[in-house]
């Protein structure tokens, strides 16, 4: 079959931003994920995300009913999916009108006109159609008759039924966007060979016409030039594009694998997290349990039930999910299991924005438990150390026997970038704190003198018969006590091993200035954002604002107030109303922290950072 | 793996804790009958684990020498079927109350049901909430004063087995609680049966709930007003086993032998083994007389079963044994 060659000289430029919007059906999620794979196996680096409705099959031609695909490549260092973009692709009018606002002023739109029929304008409800009406005059709009030309392309081939014939129009676009930036066609259609295996005449009609949409835009005369973006410096390696909830999956084989035990997952569907529990069921080769559970509590129970037995157990869930999950969750804490909790994170309060991203769940996460009942937390911060901080959550639960949350959220959840593949090989040793042996005077809650973390006597193993529970238990029996001193005292201690983790994770790192004018701090999934607007006002000239990204928040690093000290300003930007800003006004004396805030189910843009920075220092 | 197993007694299965519920309380013998069943189980002491959730009943695990858990309120299915599905070998037992199985953990328990993991649920039935002092529990009746129905319940209550039965309960065993031998007999069945089994103890509470179950349990009625149900077995009862029952229709109906030109042979052989549960139901729903003894034994598969399965399926097709096979699958690229 024949692939695709940019035959002539383009324009060299650093980076682009590409939107593909379309109806739910039109494929977009599709059309983006092949051109981030392309540029990514060209060598690009790229950040991706996806923007689908709450609505599975939402009605045609309606504007909740629009699916859209963000991707960002560049020659250079990608942080994020980018904020304005540079070409929006728009298979239908209420693509474009619910699209429109974020493309650059002067940018360009590639539109399918065949889709801008009176219905689908009403639909959409534009009182005019925009392609007549000069609504779009500050943008380069292509016009064209996307439909029209793929049934052009496909008239001849047999056994296609109109509405396939229809569906496979986003290729064309793709097959477009691929001339325009200089990409060969080759990996999709090295893709439609693997995914229709036995249907060749699919694979025949959906190559047709990606090429088509490739000689096309060589040929139109609108498009006036491609543009090429060469190669990002990465590491050397070998790399994958991997999403964020695949990566906190395979962070957790790893850790198995590692550890030497079974990974057990009990959980219950809930968007934005059910893609660990889609990724984790497909792995039974390695022995996963994933247990798919009647509600939150049961997910979470059953996981407590695998670790009393000795596996390496986790839940995944949503913020409404750890809510429901609260009461076990202390109960594991104070029978002093390893237990993963990782709580995508999404749009609250209760229901609250599903298919949005928000930071809000950290002071659930630290406190939302009855009692006096610290547990390790911890945040991913970008797609791929998910897989990190997955891992790591494993590691910290069973190193220091005592539960972790693992927080990220909808947009490193469902966002994508390249990640440097790492075998089980290079990951750090887990010790496993498992008793195998009875030995005399042996204890339940015998601890370990560093960590404090309690040994872990597996049912099955002679002589080692015991019970726990989540009555308060004797300091070194584990059996019931209502002992006032006794209760004082486990509860410190329960506080106590939580703070020895310090110890054992890394300190906090200043990023672009060591000490100055202002800090900015972050935590979690709003690195990328934050990383980037941070060094654009460095490389603008404002070098004494320094950035400090937090993913372990409790315990905090052992040097973070000496960190903190070194800026005469610090300000706290996060997607909530300042819950981290809040816990380390109560950690710290005497700091001046300032806030800046986002609550729309949005990351944070560029722009509003960099403004929000520059007048601070003003 | 039997021959392996050493003899035990029931002092083997006792802790070192000092038991605490309230003297006369019908749970001492169901302690007790589960001590002296274990040694006769053939399974091993470190391979037994006991779950509760809250409840007079869920202190139980405490006074057992074996693995255990005390843990919260109607969740110990959830629990046992995570310790059930990362070690299929254990042996593993729920202890539970009307409370806490069927108020808080209805959920729980009706799924823990339907799945048919080979594990042992221990119903105490004593129709009343006990640790809170003495509130309408989903067993209680109507019209029945309590702390919280000091007029009388309005609640009509749930019969566990004909909801357990509802729920896809294969084994369901039902017994007084003032006859322990029979039950240490049928927590002997449970742990035999492959599959969920779910024993009903009709257990008395003397303090806020005495003499429920009289005239279902006391030693001068037992014989008149219980049908003990055996596998195989005509369905007969009376001190003089001379009463029976027979299909009516649609209805069982208690019938004497002699009267009527009624025989033995007449009267309905108990087939607990019997896929369809709705002769199954009925006996569950019969008030006079209370059927106990073990009322359905269907075997079907085990969940572990299927899982093993399935399991073992996948990885015979897979091309993946280390994580790193899948890591490096599929689209990579270099970086030089």
């Amino acid at each position: 079959m024949v692939t695709t060659k940019v035959n002539h000289q383009p324009e060299v430029i650093e980076a682009v931003i590409i939107r593909f919007v379309g109806d739910s059906g039109d494929g977009m999620q599709l059309t983006g994920t092949q051109f981030s794979d392309t540029s990514a196996m060209f060598g690009n680096d790229i950040a991706t995300f996806p923007n689908y409705p709450a609505e599975i099959r939402a009605p045609q031609g309606s504007l909740y009913g629009v699916s859209g695909f963000q991707v960002h490549i560049g020659s250079v260092e990608i942080s994020t999916p980018g904020d304005t973009v540079d070409l929006l692709v728009a298979m239908n009018p209420a693509g474009l009108k619910t699209n429109l606002q974020a493309v650059k002023p002067g940018h360009t739109i590639i539109v399918d006109t065949d889709a801008f029929t009176r219905k689908n304008l009403e639909k959409a409800q534009y009182d005019s159609n925009p392609l007549e009406d000069g609504s779009l005059e500050n943008y380069r709009v292509i016009e064209v008759t996307m439909t029209s030309l793929t049934k052009e392309a496909l008239k001849d081939i047999e056994g296609l039924d109109n509405k396939s014939i229809t569906r496979s129009k986003n290729m064309f676009a793709l097959g477009m966007v691929y001339w325009m930036y200089d990409r060969s066609t080759e990996h999709t259609i090295e893709f439609f060979k693997k995914k229709f295996k036995t249907k060749p005449h699919i694979i025949e009609a959906n190559t047709k016409v990606l090429n088509s949409g490739f000689y096309f835009a060589e040929t139109l005369e609108l498009i006036p030039n491609a543009y090429s973006i060469s190669p990002a410096k990465m590491n050397p390696g070998i790399y994958r594009v991997i999403m964020g909830n695949t990566a906190t999956a395979w962070g957790f084989l790893a850790a198995a694998e590692k550890s030497g035990l079974e990974l057990f997952l009990g959980s219950y569907p809930i968007t934005p997290a059910t893609d660990i529990l889609h990724e984790l069921v497909k792995h039974k080769h390695f022995g996963v349990k994933a247990f798919q559970a009647e509600d939150e509590i049961a997910g979470i129970s059953s996981a407590i039930g695998a670790s009393f037995a000795g596996d390496l157990a986790i839940t995944t869930t949503s913020g409404p999910g750890l809510a429901l999950k609260g009461e076990a969750l202390g109960l594991a804490m104070m029978i002093e299991l390893p237990l993963v909790v990782v709580n995508v994170q999404r749009g609250g309060p209760s229901t609250g924005l599903p298919t949005k991203t928000e930071q809000s769940d950290l002071l659930q996460a630290l406190y939302g438990r009855n009692g006096e009942s610290p547990v390790i937390v911890i945040a991913a911060s970008t797609p791929s150390n998910c897989f990190d901080y997955a891992y790591e959550a494993a590691k910290l639960t069973l190193e220091h026997m005592t539960p972790v949350i693992l927080l990220t959220d909808g947009y490193i959840a469902n966002g994508s970038a390249p990640w440097k593949i790492k075998s089980v090989s290079q990951m750090p040793e887990i010790k496993v704190n498992t008793i195998n042996e009875a030995t005399e005077n042996w204890h339940p809650y015998d601890r370990d003198e560093d960590t404090l973390a309690r040994n872990w006597a597996i049912p099955g193993t002679v002589g080692l018969e015991h019970r726990v529970g989540g009555l308060e238990k004797d300091r070194v029996s584990g059996n019931v006590s209502y002992v006032p001193e006794n209760h004082e005292y486990m509860t410190k201690i329960r506080a106590e091993k939580i703070k020895r983790v310090q110890k054992y994770v890394p300190e906090i790192e200043t990023e672009f200035a060591n000490e100055g004018d202002l800090l900015v701090i972050g935590w979690g999934g709003t690195y990328g954002s934050l990383h980037s607007a941070v060094k654009q006002i460095n490389e603008e000239g404002y070098s004494t604002i320094g950035f400090a990204h937090f993913n372990y928040i409790n315990p905090l690093p052992k040097n973070t107030e000496e960190v903190l000290k070194r800026f005469k300003k610090i300000v706290v930007c996060e997607l909530n109303n300042g819950q981290f800003a809040n816990v380390l006004r109560m950690n710290f004396n005497g700091l001046y922290i300032l806030q800046f805030n986002k609550v729309q189910g949005l990351p944070f843009g560029n722009n509003e950072l960099i403004q929000k920075f520059k007048q601070l220092v003003k | 793996m039997e021959a392996t197993v050493k003899e035990y007694t029931f002092k083997d299965f006792a802790s070192d804790q000092e038991v605490r519920w309230c003297p006369g309380c019908d749970d001492y013998v169901i302690l007790r009958a589960m001590q002296k069943a274990l040694p006769e189980m053939g399974v091993k002491k470190e391979d037994v684990v006991f779950i509760s959730g809250i409840g007079c009943s869920s202190r139980f695990p405490y006074y057992m020498d074996t693995y255990g858990i005390h843990s919260i309120h109607g969740r110990a299915p959830g629990i046992a079927s995570g310790v059930k599905l990362a070690n299929p070998n254990l042996s593993v037992w729920i202890i539970t109350g009307d409370g806490d199985a069927m108020a808080i953990g209805g959920n729980h328990f009706i799924h823990v049901l339907r799945r048919n993991l080979d594990l042992n649920i221990i119903l105490f039935n004593n129709e009343i909430y006990g640790l809170t002092k003495g509130q309408f529990s989903p067993t209680s009746l109507v019209g029945q004063k309590t702390k919280s129905s000091p007029y009388g319940n309005t609640q009509p209550p749930f019969s566990p087995g004909e909801l357990a039965i509802g729920a896809q309960a294969r084994f369901f065993g039902r017994i007084g609680g003032n006859t322990p031998k029979e039950m240490t007999q049928l927590f002997i069945e449970a742990e035999k049966f492959k599959g969920t089994s779910l024993i009903e103890v009709l257990q008395n509470c003397p303090i806020f709930n005495d003499g429920c179950y009289d005239n279902i349990t006391d030693k001068a009625v037992r014989a008149d007003k219980q049908l003990f149900v055996e596998n195989g077995k005509p369905m007969i009862f009376g001190k003089e086993r001379d009463k029976g029952l027979i299909l009516n229709g649609l209805k069982l109906e208690v019938v004497t032998i002699g009267e009527n030109g009624i025989e033995q042979e007449d009267l309905l052989v108990h087939n607990a083994k019997e896929e369809d549960p709705t002769l199954h139901q009925m006996l569950v729903r019969l008030e006079y007389p209370k059927v106990t003894g073990i009322i359905r034994s269907f075997d079907d598969f085990t969940l572990e079963e299927r899982e093993a399965k399935l399991t073992a399926e996948v990885k015979a097709n897979s091309k993946f044994t280390k994580t790193d096979d899948l890591f490096f699958s599929g689209d990579t690229y270099e970086v030089e």
